[in-house]
């Protein structure tokens, strides 16, 4: 250990050191150091560390202690309980002590995915309907995000206001944000069709119905899109800061007009930003359970019932816990499936771009 | 506006600076970003005007202008739903998961940003995934955890706030360490290995040094961590009964019924967002910097 000279005394640091570049070095380099250095004790036949570092070695361990078994008894413990619950006959007879209810193999799995029975056929239209959400929604979120990102890449006046006013839709709690929208779609007295049927005279003088029926599922859409673009665009927006200036200057020089500038420079700048992006609003959206809830309550329409609301519905209402894991086993299933190969199709150009 | 030095170079047309756009993209861009912004501000606009508005203007049909202003809302709205009730819940729920999570995080990536230790990509990794995995996943088996460990033990876990802090202190976690650990590395290692030489233990130079250093970003992750807490609802409509209801499930089942008093509800609404809303736009520079490291990294 060097014995570094005190240059400051504990407690006063020196101001303009903190944050500001923050996410330099980050996680990536400080783990493959920690690699290394796993390796080389792994070459060392795993035996004891230097005495020196004995000390220190379970300290870092007893700092992560709280974090690691909060995860574990919150989240996977509970994961891997789904997963013996699917196997098992777990009807409300037994919620008060799921041990005794019976194994039946595979037959919750059955169940689920038989779609000529009505359990399966809900299903399967369930994740049709998902799929579709998912696709559009993130389509739309992306598109406008990435548009008004570029649009408030160069500054003029009024940008701060306005890139805090788009950060409102993330910041306000879903619940408000999706209640506002329900008022908004309410058939007699909502505003959505005070303007289309009575100010713009579409659709005739016969007030359509938002929240019930096919039309749900626009309604659903539309409050997605509201409530995710802004992560879309902050995600963009700092991509874009990481773009040195001198690339566009060189390029106006070399007379790119600015859409060429956007064409040539910008989107392609973006090319890992957007792997990422891409995968976090397709995770969050398919697994979207508030836009839905907060709209229609514990019975979402068939047109808009998104596969976690149905597994909601089919365990909370029915009480039928088994087949309930049993989809969300699958839907784990088919989470891990498309993360995977979403991974390995976008990551192999990024691998070698890291490599050189 | 300043003359370029470049214009010659473009020919007589480009007296703008390099980076000034022409006017059809700048018409473009006034376009896109107004009807943009009115549909971002749509919702709060409602939400804002409908809280003011008397009754009748929210029952009849919609309209732009009220036809008289009160703030009869904000007061009814109080015998209209137990809302003191939710408020005080969700305060004591969000409040007690922002202080646990804030300081467990604190120690986690403390130990991530500055110890090598084995399995340190492990525990990143692990506890950056269960940040991807939906909610629905954990959440029956959790809710049986909680009716099992209470009637085995006699401790009323489920329905009560304690389950529900537990759980949600989880949810900000994962994304709390991710977004500490980049502002704790960016801390110069020197000044707590300097207090450590000095005589601190790591805990002190943690405290002493890190940690005051790190101040904006504790603060960044301690809202990150109460809006997630704030705004749930899925565990809360399950996790929660008539004396632990929270805002988000509370309201979300009145505005759901038959008939509701629309400018009730949106007064409600605007009340319980404000203070995050207000928090999130204030620290927006030090949450933006932290929610965007991972991606763009």
């Amino acid at each position: 250990m060097t014995s570094a000279p005190m240059t400051s005394a504990p407690g006063t640091v020196p101001p303009g050191t903190a944050p500001q570049s923050a996410p330099t070095a980050g996680p990536t380099a400080a783990g493959r150091t920690g690699g290394g250095v796993a390796a080389r004790l792994r070459r060392s036949g795993g035996g004891p560390r230097r005495p020196g570092r004995a000390r220190r070695g379970a300290l870092p361990y007893l700092l992560l202690l709280p974090a690691l078994l909060l995860e574990l008894l919150v989240h996977l413990v509970p994961m891997v309980m789904g997963i013996l619950m699917s196997f098992r006959k777990l009807t409300q007879f037994f919620i008060q002590d799921w041990s005794r209810a019976p194994w039946t193999g595979f037959d919750n799995y059955e169940l689920a995915v038989d779609v000529n029975r009505p359990v399966g056929k809900a299903l399967l239209d369930s994740f049709l309907t998902t799929c579709l959400f998912t696709f559009l929604s993130v389509a739309l979120c992306w598109l406008l995000g990435t548009a008004a990102a570029v649009f408030t890449q160069h500054s003029f006046r009024g940008r701060g206001l306005l890139r805090a006013l788009f950060f409102v839709p993330y910041a306000l709690p879903a619940y408000a944000a999706v209640i506002t929208w329900a008022f908004m779609f309410q058939r007699d007295n909502g505003l959505v069709n005070h303007v289309i049927h009575d100010q713009l005279g579409l659709g005739g003088a016969e007030h359509t119905f938002w929240l019930i029926g096919d039309n749900s599922f626009w309604a659903m859409l539309t409050v997605s899109v509201w409530k995710s673009w802004p992560f879309a665009f902050l995600i963009v927006t700092a991509a874009l800061q990481n773009i040195p200036r001198d690339l566009y200057e060189a390029a106006a020089l070399d007379g790119a007009g600015v859409w060429q500038q956007i064409r040539r420079i910008t989107l392609p700048s973006l090319g890992p930003v957007n792997q990422v992006l891409v995968l976090v609003l397709f995770l969050w959206t398919f697994n979207d359970f508030n836009t839905p809830f907060l709209l229609f309550g514990r019975s979402a329409p068939e047109a808009a019932d998104l596969v976690s609301v149905h597994i909601y519905q089919s365990s909370f209402v029915t009480w039928n816990f088994g087949t309930g894991s049993a989809m969300s086993v699958l839907l784990l299933l088919f989470l891990l499936l498309v993360t995977a190969a979403y991974l390995l199709l976008t990551g192999r150009g990024r691998k070698d771009a890291d490599a050189r | 506006m300043p003359a370029s030095t470049h214009s010659s170079r473009g020919g007589g047309r480009r007296t703008r600076g390099p980076l000034d756009p022409p006017a059809s993209f700048r018409a473009l861009r006034a376009v896109f970003l107004t009807v943009l912004a009115a549909f971002t501000l749509l919702p709060v606009f409602v939400m804002v005007t409908s809280s003011l508005k008397p009754l009748q203007d929210v029952a009849g049909g919609f309209r732009w202008i009220p036809s008289g202003l009160t703030l009869r809302p904000y007061t009814d709205i109080w015998h209209t739903v137990p809302l003191a009730k939710y408020l005080v819940n969700s305060l004591i729920v969000a409040g007690t998961a922002t202080v646990a999570s804030v300081v467990i995080a604190v120690f986690a990536a403390y130990a991530v940003s500055r110890h090598r230790f084995r399995g340190k990509r492990l525990f990143t990794l692990t506890v950056l995934s269960t940040q991807m995995f939906p909610g629905i996943l954990f959440l029956l088996p959790l809710f049986l955890i909680f009716v099992n460990v209470g009637n085995a033990t006699g401790i009323a876990l489920y329905g009560s706030r304690g389950a529900l802090i537990l759980t949600y202190l989880t949810f900000s976690l994962p994304f709390s360490i991710w977004m500490l650990i980049g502002y704790f590395d960016s801390v110069p290692r020197d000044l707590d290995e300097a207090a450590t030489v000095d005589g601190c233990g790591p805990l002190g130079a943690l405290f002493r040094v890190v940690v005051p250093a790190a101040v904006p970003g504790i603060v960044a992750v301690a809202v990150y961590a109460f809006m997630t807490a704030w705004g749930e609802v899925l565990f809360a409509s399950v996790m929660t009964n008539d004396a632990t209801r929270t805002l988000a499930v509370g309201l979300q089942g009145y505005s759901t019924q038959n008939d509701v008093y629309w400018n009730q509800i949106m007064a409600a609404s605007l009340v319980v967002s404000i203070p995050v809303v207000a928090g999130f736009l204030l620290l927006q520079k030090y949450l933006v910097a932290g929610l965007t490291a991972g991606a763009v990294k």
